[in-house]
Formats: structure tokens, sequence, C-alpha cells
């Protein structure tokens, strides 16, 4: 188990490097930061005391060190844009993000695998068949297509859920959490199921398609011919088998959710890191986008090695080695 | 026939599988009896039909067979029309089964110990606990040692014969009356084969429990059963006592089979083998449906189906009404 989560950590840091090495090269290529922070009529003398200033003068592998460095001490440097600390501000910022994934995973979980579950046992052809073909609209849709239909019917027409924001917050130190107060949860419940469309037919696809398989396999033949009863097999001896490859899905994708939110928060102007992107982005931040890159990346592997505890959990026959 | 009780009897069944190009009849008109505690070995080349009528008698076709005549009866009662309940509640309790690979016959998520007192406590009004108790004495009585520690683990933490040993407790464990061993030694590494076998023997006739032995091994045949049915084609073509089968078979097939029998220190007049292959079900010949690869064959074998007639030793279904043996 320690071996195990001793070569984890070595591979999440050479992700991280990587990740951070191609940041630090996009701020080497994209544009002049001095641009976009000094006023058009400086003189080349400000400029260049600036460009010191900034370390923008050393060697190439002179600054990457020094960025690295700063990152590990959780130094990502200054917004181009507004002036202020870059960590901060992602602090700041993440909550709402992984507060709407987190929303997005519980739902596309519950639902999906209800769904799954049920299309896979059900023998009504026509339902089936229905759900089937939503289940294609739902992979196919674009996701900024299926946000905006959310809004227009629930927000502009039914006038149910609000299109946009987080609702009312309530503060924890670090933390803002949207999930206790109603307008809250009403706020978040339009960008979560927007989020969650393409995971809930990912889930409810594998997994029919996963028990339909294991139905098929020798020891449920097995069971039956014990004499076990069809909902034991159904629900424990086929659900069982059939989990295992939708939980490895799940854990890839949450690191997916993650990057995705972007688009949904720019459609729901959710406040969240997605939205600081986005308008990283527009203002060529460089900083902001390197450290949103970098941190996404870090966040991808923890929930990976998440993933595989819980599979050496669940799955009797991997064995650490 | 034995002066002893028919435990079940197959009479006339006829399976077939809906299919595009029409009805494919996998199964023609089969018919057996099988005795209270006596080993039914039931042999035949791959294809012939043995799963099948395995599968027929535990209820466990699948949705594309159906079967179109003839009945199964069990103790005096027709068992092949009853509904999906009454039929779930003989499995495992009255008729059982044992299949082919113990590699894939295990829950792989599920511990031993679950899948036994599981099957356990479907069955029969225990406790937790004594179900456990009783599993565990299972494991015992099948060879594995250190049962107690043992069951907690799961499948994949022992061997292909160790499973084996495991899903015949699993099959066993709440004495049903009936047992279907369809090729339980097949996938087995030699060396195990006639271990898991005697097992399986010994038990049944400890507990008197018939078995109908699925397998296409003659030698596993002359071993442990008492009485054997030859399979070919979707059809029985000889059925009788173990010894009479192997010494004085009847059918031109039986003969081929019991000559691919290796003996050690028999010298006997060999027949050729019997060429060519068994024909698919769709392309099924006329008449009796071994005729074209019989070395036998006589006028009208192609035109007429024969059908099982008791001879002084096996009953068999062939035209012909001189003995082989007078034949060589
Ligand atoms: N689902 C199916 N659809 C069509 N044909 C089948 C199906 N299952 C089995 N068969 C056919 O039934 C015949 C008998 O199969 P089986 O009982 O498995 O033979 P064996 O004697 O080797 O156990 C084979 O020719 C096989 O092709
Ligand atoms: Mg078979």
């Amino acid at each position: 188990m320690f071996v195990f989560l001793l070569k984890r950590a070595a591979q999440a840091i050479g992700i991280v490097l990587v990740v951070a090495f191609l940041s630090f090269v996009m701020f080497q290529f994209v544009g002049d930061p001095i641009e976009g922070m000094i006023s058009e009529n400086a003189t080349q003398q400000e400029r260049d005391e600036l460009r010191e200033s900034l370390g923008l003068n050393d060697g190439v592998i002179v600054q990457y060190t020094r960025f690295v460095k700063n990152m590990a001490q959780g130094n990502f440097g200054i917004s181009y844009y507004n002036k202020s600390d870059v960590l901060s501000l992602i602090i700041e910022r993440l909550p709402a993000t992984l507060e709407l994934v987190f929303v997005a995973v519980v739902i596309s979980l519950v639902v999906g695998i209800l769904l799954g579950v049920w299309s896979a046992y059900s023998r009504n052809g026509l339902m089936k068949n229905t759900v089937q073909i939503l289940s294609l609209v739902g992979v196919s849709l674009p996701s900024f297509v299926a946000g905006i239909l959310l809004i227009v019917v629930f927000s502009v027409w039914l006038k149910w859920l609000p299109s946009h924001g987080r609702g009312e917050i309530v503060e924890f130190g670090y933390w803002s959490s949207g999930l206790l107060t109603l307008s809250g949860l009403k706020a978040v419940l339009l960008p979560a199921i927007s989020l969650s469309l393409f995971m809930i037919t990912m889930i409810m696809r594998l997994l029919k398609s996963e028990i339909q398989e294991t139905m098929r396999a020798d020891y449920i033949r097995f069971a039956k011919a014990r004499g076990i009863s069809e909902r034991s097999i159904k629900y424990k001896h086929v659900l069982k088998n059939s989990i295992l490859p939708v939980v490895t899905i799940i854990g890839l994708q949450v690191g997916g959710l993650i990057a995705f939110a972007v688009v949904t928060e720019t459609i729901f102007q959710w406040p969240g890191m997605g939205l600081l992107f986005i308008q990283a982005v527009n203002y060529v931040d460089i900083p902001v986008i390197s450290a949103y890159l970098v941190i996404v990346a870090i966040m991808f592997v923890v929930i990976n090695t998440f993933v595989d505890l819980i599979y050496l959990l669940v799955d009797p026959r991997i064995k650490v080695s | 026939m034995d002066d002893k009780q028919v435990i079940l009897s197959v009479k006339g069944l006829c399976l077939e599988f809906s299919h595009r190009k029409g009805a494919i009849k996998a199964l023609r008109d089969i018919s057996f009896d099988m005795c209270q505690g006596e080993i039914l070995g039931v042999v035949g080349e791959s294809g012939a039909g043995k799963s099948l009528t395995g599968s027929a008698i535990m209820g466990l076709l699948d949705d594309s067979a159906a079967i179109t005549a003839g009945e199964i009866v069990y103790q005096g009662q027709r068992i092949d029309n009853l509904d999906d309940a009454s039929r779930q509640a003989l499995r495992g309790k009255e008729i059982s089964a044992i299949f082919q690979d113990p590699l894939t016959s295990l829950n792989p998520v599920l511990t031993i110990e679950e899948q036994l007192t599981e099957t356990i406590l479907t069955h029969l009004p225990l406790s937790q606990s004594e179900a456990l108790e009783k599993a565990i004495a299972l494991l015992e009585e099948v060879g594995i040692a250190q049962a107690a520690e043992r069951i907690k683990q799961y499948p994949h933490q022992f061997s292909g014969g160790m499973r084996q040993r495991i899903v015949i407790a699993l099959a066993l464990c709440v004495d049903p009356f009936i047992v279907i061993a369809d090729e339980p030694t097949t996938a087995l590494d030699v060396s195990v084969q006639s271990q898991v076998l005697q097992l399986l023997k010994r038990l049944c006739k400890q507990h008197g429990t018939t078995v109908m032995l699925v397998t296409h091994d003659m030698g596993v045949i002359a071993e442990v059963c008492d009485r054997v049915a030859v399979m070919y084609a979707g059809e029985v073509v000889e059925i009788g006592k173990v010894h009479d089968i192997v010494k004085h078979p009847q059918h031109p097939y039986t003969v081929g089979l019991m000559d691919s029998i290796p003996r050690i220190g028999v010298r006997k007049k060999r027949l050729s083998q019997i060429s060519g292959s068994m024909p698919r079900l769709t392309e099924l010949p006329c008449g009796c449906k071994f005729h074209p690869r019989c070395q036998f064959k006589q006028f009208g074998c192609d035109t007429t189906t024969p059908c099982l007639k008791q001879t002084t030793t096996t009953a068999v279904a062939c035209l012909r009404d001189i003995s082989i043996e007078e034949h060589i």
C-alpha cells in the first residue's frame, strides 16, 4: 500500500512538472505581458525596468527553476490584469467550482445508475427505446446548447430556477458554500444538471452494457442453477460485478468535469475557477492561466489516485504489489 | 431397466432454436430415465446436444430455445411446463448443476463464504451462524484444508482443482436429489481430473444423489458411471449399462467411440476410426443421422429414421439387426 502511494506520488509530481513546463512555455511565447501591464505611453526605460523586476531577462532554465520553486511554495505570481495574488484569486473561486462539480457528480451517479439498472432489466420496449434515444441526444448535444435550453425552459419560461449566479452563500473561513441555503441550492441545480448530462448518459450506457454482459457469465448461470433468487442475482451478484468499470469511468470523468466546468460556468455566469480562467484568457493573463492549468492537473492526479484506492477496496482480485 | 425407482424421466423431448432462417431442431425425440442413486453418463461429440439436454432439465434454456414436444417428469410430476417461480424453487434444492469451467463458475467479487451461506440460506431455515458452520463442514468434506480460514477468501485465491471442489460443495450444499454435472473435469489439469471425479462419485454415492454426468471422455464413463447414454446430432442413439456399452456396443457410432479408449494390455481387432465429422444441425441428412459416416450402412438407412429398440443388452437406434461383433 505504502509503495503504491509512493509510486503514485512520483507519477503525480512528474505529471505536474510537465504541465508546469507547458504553462511556462506559454509565458515565453504568448504575447508580451509588459504590454498589458503598462500604460501605452510609458518610456522604453520604464518598460525595461519592469521587465527586469519581473525577471523576464534571465535565462530560460533559471526562469523555469524559479517558476517551479515559486509554485511549490504556493506562489503563482501576480495577476497581470487585476494585480492581486493569483493563488488567493483561485482559492477564492475554488469552492464554487468544486461544489458545482460535486453536485453534478452526485446527480450523474444517482440518475445514471438508476437509469442504467432500469434499462438493463426493464422489459418495456417502448420506454427503453425512448431512453436510449434520449441518451444518444445526451451524449451528442454540446454542453452549451444543453445549458441554454435549460435556461430557456426553466428560467425564462417556467421561471422556476435562476439562470445565473450562486445564490446566497455562507462563508466558513476559506470555504464559501452555496449548498446550505435554498437560493444557493436552486442556483446550483441548472448548471449542475447541464454539467452532468454527459456523465449521466455515459454511466447509464456503460452500466447497462456491463449488466447485460455479466448476466451471461458462467457464475450467474451457476448461481441460477443453485436456486439463488432472481432479486439477489440481479442486485447483488450482477451489480457488484458491473459497477467496477463504472467506478473507473466516474473517476476519469470527474477530472473532465472540472475542465468542462469552464463552459458551464461561462453560460451560467457561475463564479468559479472556470469563469476566472475564461476571463484570464480574454486578457492574456498568463499567471492566472498557468496557475489554473497546474492546479487542475494536480486535481486530476489526486482524483485518479483516489479512484485507484477505491478500486483496491472494491475489487478483491487486485493485489497491491 | 433396473428394478430401481425412476426419479427423472425425459420423454420424447424435442427442442428448437428460432433462427432467422427458420427453426433449428437441436434435440429430437430424446428419451431416457434416471434411476434413484445412479450415475448416468451422457457421451457424444461436442455439439451433440448434451449440454442442451442438461439445461432443459434445469430449466435454464436461452430465450431463443423452445421445447416443442415431449415432457420432463421429476418424481411423478411434469416440470417442463412449470412457471418460473416453481422452477426456481426446484433448482439447487432438488436438482442442481455443476458446469465445466471452475475458473468462471464462481462469482469473483463474493467470498466463498458469501456464496455458500447464501445458497444454504436460500433453501434451509438456518441462522447465519448455523449456515456458516455447515458451509465450513462442507468445504472440509470436499477436501479444502483450513476451511474455517479459507472460507473468507475469494475464488481467485484458489487453484482450478480447488475451485471445482468448491463448486461441488456449492452444488451439493443442500443435498439435492439430482446433480447435472456438465463436463466437470474437462477444464482441469489431467493430474487432478481423476481426484475431482472420484470426490464427486464418493459424495453422490454417500448421499444417494442421482447424477447425470456429461462428458466426451469415454475413459471417465468407464471409471465412474452405472449407465450410459450415447448422443449423436441431437438424438440418443444408444443407452444401457456401462458394462454392456463398453463390452458389447451395438450402435456403430458407440463402437467407434469405444474404440477410442486407450486400454493397456488389451489387444483387440481395431475398427477403423469414424471418418468425417458430425453434420451441422442445419444440414442434417435424411434417415439415420449417422449413416453418411457409418461403415455398416445398408439399404434404407438413408430414408428411415430408426427409433430406440431394446435388445438383450442395450437399447439402440439402428436399423441393422445383426450385432456388430458378428460382423468383425
Ligand atoms: N443459442 C443457440 N442458438 C442456436 N443453436 C444453438 C444454441 N445453443 C446451442 N446450439 C446448438 O445446439 C447444439 C447442441 O449444443 P450443446 O448441447 O451445447 O452440445 P454439447 O453436446 O457439446 O454440450 C449445437 O449444435 C449448438 O450449435
Ligand atoms: Mg457441452
